[in-house]
């Protein structure tokens, strides 16, 4: 037992030493290969129901969308309620886009990156116009602009029309015409649907990499001491308003791809999708999973996306389950009443002390010797 | 090695009526204050403060309470905009700069009521600190880790601990910077503010609630940060036998105005201090 | 005379607005947090009235009283059980449990709509006097109905007596005190639980009335009902300067005909996106808003 400790151990060190990779992101990529090996299984021996297979890429842009939030309301420990409105930027900007090109660059190979840098880089640029003006604000105020942001996107995109539709032959002979484009308040009509669920899953790699990558460097350092203590760290030499930008813009972002992801999955969605509500079940997600836990982010966007799926009898239970779940998780969280019931309730500290109960077992057995 | 707190200091006029050491008189002054002042809605909180702090000059701000002590030090910060006057650093002005480029200018401060970054470790504060001496972790080598990121990390990593050292503090390194004990974060705030590479060191009462004990290790530090960084600093304190002892110039505020300026032993039998201390005499 | 027309419209959308941006702005400035169920307790209060008066055949003014009374109480209830309890934890902790709050409210009151099968509801018209006022004659005339007097009128009379309260009362000066400094004001001697009870009491009491008033706007409305106009009455609070009672009602005023404007020379379905937009505007350009005052960080 104690051998293959020392094995784990080693091969811990010699991956962790040069620093590229933290212990604990190794876990999460563990995780992330863990499920699609599973996930392959299952859909290849036939488990998976259809029901199933068609959430796949669906959770895969959730996990992107909480990740992303994390970022934001984690790590920099800002709210922002317009989530939905980037992820809205991305899908609109990248079908439409698709659907422009489709007859002229007919590889997905080629198309579909294309699209995801168009979605990404158009939500980004999104982040930056609205991060500029009110990441000078604080708290409440970027949490309502930010909600005020994903409102406006949504009424503008209700009120916008472009319409891409073909006239077709068909082998009869006769014409027909496929809609295709954006209809106003009808939404978006028949993008290719270039999504899988293999090109979903490296996007949630390259996400989930990128961004525990920036939080365990120099910028995620300045990024936690903003959250900590701002004033120490703008006396540290650290510049706000540029990392909160980063951070915002980089969240952005990635909630561009997943709108990608999500338009060209569904390939038909209505602008009403993306509201206020959407933002709030992303944030759910977060908060669930644990702020500032990347893991914990993708956990908890699969378990609060199959789940209702698996209970659909209790479909209108969920909203109302999210609503206590929210409030107990914060009372429970942070509290300064409740830290004895936290205490107790903390894995971690469950953890601890079973390992501290071993460890006085084993030196007592030893007659008192410590390997410490 | 260490020097005796008790070396007097040799001072010589310098013009503008202040003073620097002797040993700095070559070089210019690292910081100069003009005229300096601020109102808070019609209240003269600090006006007129006019100082010149000598390259390696070991300084120290003392008043009583409510003094506009610590308000200096926002001003010097750039936390709050001066209403009149000026400051220049190291011979440049640092009018209309933000908190974090002036410290970039080389002002490094330690803050009254402790501001640590309590949820994250005992080094990351340091690099922290470090994070504007780090150019070789651009943020293509952090979203990636690669590019050069374990060598500046490394790099980083190895003078957070240096620093550390400095103070006997690298085996607290992976420790959570919120439980320290309350002397270990006034060493750790200072380490940090050092990490920022100043060239002057501003300490708002390093000293509170330390015992007499770590009062005189915090005096042989602060006089070793001096020797070893060539920086000055300059410090807010009560306790007198600290700033007596250690610093060579002294500059005494009494509601926002200076009301004295020199070498300890004239600060100590100037009549507008001690009454300013104790109170006109009857 | 569309413009007037527009203009008075405006202004009775502006006083529901200022009505419930005193409650944001109260709750804001004394106990220091957004509050964002406030728009739901609006829901709630038009909910009951329309029980009491639909279901229970009740008079319309006890209607009202038993809203009002239901909404102090729920209020209170609220913050007792689950603010009180963040009252020194971060304040992104408390902001995503009032986020939380607001949900439970929707789909609670979304559940016991769904076992009467009926999800949507149409407003009584009758609760108000049928009085209306008509300015002018002929094809000019524009007639100001009795919903949008009542609103002028109460929202005047509430302004007036809150800012007569705050000022003049001890619980007022307590108020002013607490929101200045809890910890000052409570070695003073005032209890700051029972100040921010108080304003939570005050502030949805003005929410029932709102929900009132809003309700006979919209007249069909569902357990949504109070979101959009919680959202905008922040934004009409935000736009005054929060926690200044003034402000929220000249902010409410002008975001009530700013919207009303917009929907009649813009694009009706654009006049949600013009308001946000002016939100964004002015927080970029005066982020302490029209009548607020600047604070200073203490270092």
């Amino acid at each position: 037992m104690a051998k293959f400790k020392n094995i784990y151990n080693n091969c811990m060190n010699k991956i962790t030493s040069s620093g590229v990779v933290t212990r604990k992101d190794l876990w999460t990529y563990a995780m992330l290969a863990v499920i699609f090996v599973a996930v392959l299984v299952s859909d290849s021996l036939g488990l998976l129901t259809r029901q199933l297979t068609s959430l796949l890429v669906p959770v895969c842009c959730y996990i992107i969308l909480a990740v992303s939030l994390n970022l934001t309301v984690g790590f920099l420990g800002e709210l922002a309620l317009g989530h939905a409105g980037f992820l809205a930027i991305g899908a609109y900007t990248s079908t439409l886009f698709s659907i422009a090109v489709q007859d002229t660059i007919t590889s997905v190979w080629v198309r579909f990156p294309l699209a995801l840098i168009i979605g990404g880089v158009s939500a980004g640029i999104f982040g930056l116009i609205i991060g500029l003006p009110v990441l000078r604000l604080r708290g409440d105020y970027l949490a309502i602009v930010t909600l005020a942001f994903g409102e406006i996107i949504k009424t503008v995109a209700t009120n916008i029309t472009v319409d891409l539709s073909k006239t077709t032959t068909t082998s009869s002979g006769a014409e027909k015409v496929v809609e295709q484009g954006l209809f106003g308040s009808a939404g978006l009509k028949n993008a290719p649907q270039d999504s899988t669920f293999i090109v979903a899953f490296i996007l949630v790699v390259i996400t989930v990499a990128i961004i525990s990558n920036l939080v365990n460097s120099k910028y995620g350092r300045a990024i936690t001491a903003m959250r900590d203590n701002r004033i120490a760290a703008e006396a540290c030499g650290i510049n706000i308003t540029y990392h909160k930008i980063l951070t915002f813009v980089i969240s952005a972002f990635f909630a561009g791809i997943a709108g990608v992801l999500y338009g060209h999955n569904y390939t038909i969605f209505k602008p009403s999708t993306f509201d206020y509500n959407m933002s709030i079940e992303i944030l759910v997600i977060v908060v669930l999973g644990g702020m500032g836990s990347i893991r914990g982010s993708i956990i908890a966007a699969i378990v609060l996306r199959v789940l209702p799926e698996l209970l659909r009898e209790f479909s209108d239970y969920r909203m109302l389950a999210y609503s206590i779940l929210l409030i107990l998780l914060m009372l429970i969280n942070s509290a300064p009443g409740l830290a004895g019931l936290r205490a107790k309730l903390s894995i971690k500290n469950a953890y601890l002390s079973i390992k501290n109960k071993v460890m006085k077992r084993k030196t007592a057995e030893n007659g008192g010797e410590t390997h410490e | 090695m260490n020097k005796s707190p008790n070396k007097k200091p040799k001072l010589v006029p310098y013009p503008s009526n202040s003073f620097v050491t002797e040993r700095d008189l070559d070089k210019p002054p690292v910081l100069e204050t003009v005229h300096l002042g601020i109102d808070f809605g019609g209240l003269n909180a600090v006006d007129d403060f006019s100082i010149l702090v000598g390259r390696t000059e070991i300084s120290g701000l003392i008043g009583p309470n409510g003094a506009g002590k610590t308000t200096v030090f926002n001003l010097l910060t750039n936390v709050y905009q001066p209403t009149r006057g000026n400051i220049m650093l190291d011979g440049y002005s640092t009018a209309g700069k933000t908190v974090a480029q002036v410290n970039k200018m080389g002002i490094a401060r330690t803050f009254q009521n402790i501001r640590l970054f309590s949820n994250m470790s005992v080094i990351e504060n340091v690099m922290v600190g470090l994070h504007n001496r780090m150019p070789g972790e651009s943020l293509l080598s952090s979203i990636t880790h690669l590019f050069g990121f374990s060598k500046a990390e490394k790099e980083a990593r190895e003078m957070a601990i240096d620093l550390l050292s400095f103070f006997n503090m690298q085996d607290l390194a992976s420790a959570n910077a919120g439980s320290l004990p309350y002397g270990a974060q006034r060493r750790l705030e200072i380490v940090r503010a050092l990490a920022t590479n100043p060239k002057i060191l501003l300490l708002d009462e390093p000293a509170a609630g330390m015992n007499p004990s770590e009062t005189h290790e915090l005096m042989e530090n602060i006089l070793r940060i001096r020797d070893t960084y060539n920086i000055a600093i300059m410090l807010i304190e009560h306790d007198m036998n600290l700033v007596m002892n250690i610093c060579e110039g002294i500059c005494v505020l009494d509601h926002g105005k200076v009301i004295a300026k020199g070498t300890p032993d004239d600060i100590r039998n100037d009549p507008k201090v001690i009454e300013a201390y104790l109170g006109k005499k009857r | 005379m569309t413009f007037l027309a527009t203009l008075v419209n405006g202004l009775s959308l502006g006083s529901i607005y200022a009505l419930i941006a005193l409650g944001y702005t109260m709750v804001y400035g004394i106990a220091k947090m957004l509050n964002f169920a406030h728009g739901d307790i609006i829901m709630i209060g038009a909910f009951s009235i329309f029980t009491c008066i639909t279901s229970l055949k009740l008079p319309a003014i006890l209607a009202i009283l038993i809203a009002i009374v239901l909404c102090t109480i729920l209020g209170i209830t609220i913050e007792f059980l689950a603010y009180r309890p963040l009252r020194k934890a971060p304040p992104l902790a408390v902001l995503i449990t009032a986020i939380g709050v607001s949900y439970f409210l929707q789909n609670i009151v979304l559940l016991i709509n769904k076992l009467s099968n009926k999800t949507t509801f149409v407003f009584p018209t009758n609760i108000l006097p049928d009085i209306s006022l008509k300015i002018g004659s002929g094809d000019n005339a524009i007639i100001i109905n009795g919903n949008t007097i009542f609103t002028f009128i109460v929202t005047a009379v509430i302004m007036v007596a809150l800012t007569l309260f705050i000022n003049k009362t001890k619980m007022g000066k307590a108020m002013r005190a607490v929101s200045e400094d809890k910890e000052t004001a409570e070695l003073m001697g005032i209890s700051a639980n029972r100040t921010i009870t108080v304003t939570f009491a005050i502030g949805s009491a003005l929410a029932a009335v709102a929900g009132l008033f809003y309700g006979g706007t919209v007249i069909s409305f569902n357990h949504t009902l109070g979101s959009m106009p919680g959202i905008k009455a922040f934004v009409a609070a935000v736009f005054g300067g929060i926690g200044s009672i003034p402000g929220a009602m000249l902010g409410g005023i002008i975001l009530g005909i700013i919207e009303k404007m917009a929907e009649q020379y813009i694009s009706t379905s654009l006049a949600n996106a013009v308001v946000f937009g002016m939100l964004i505007l002015v927080l970029t350009f005066k982020p302490t808003g029209l009548l607020g005052k600047k604070i200073n960080e203490k270092v």
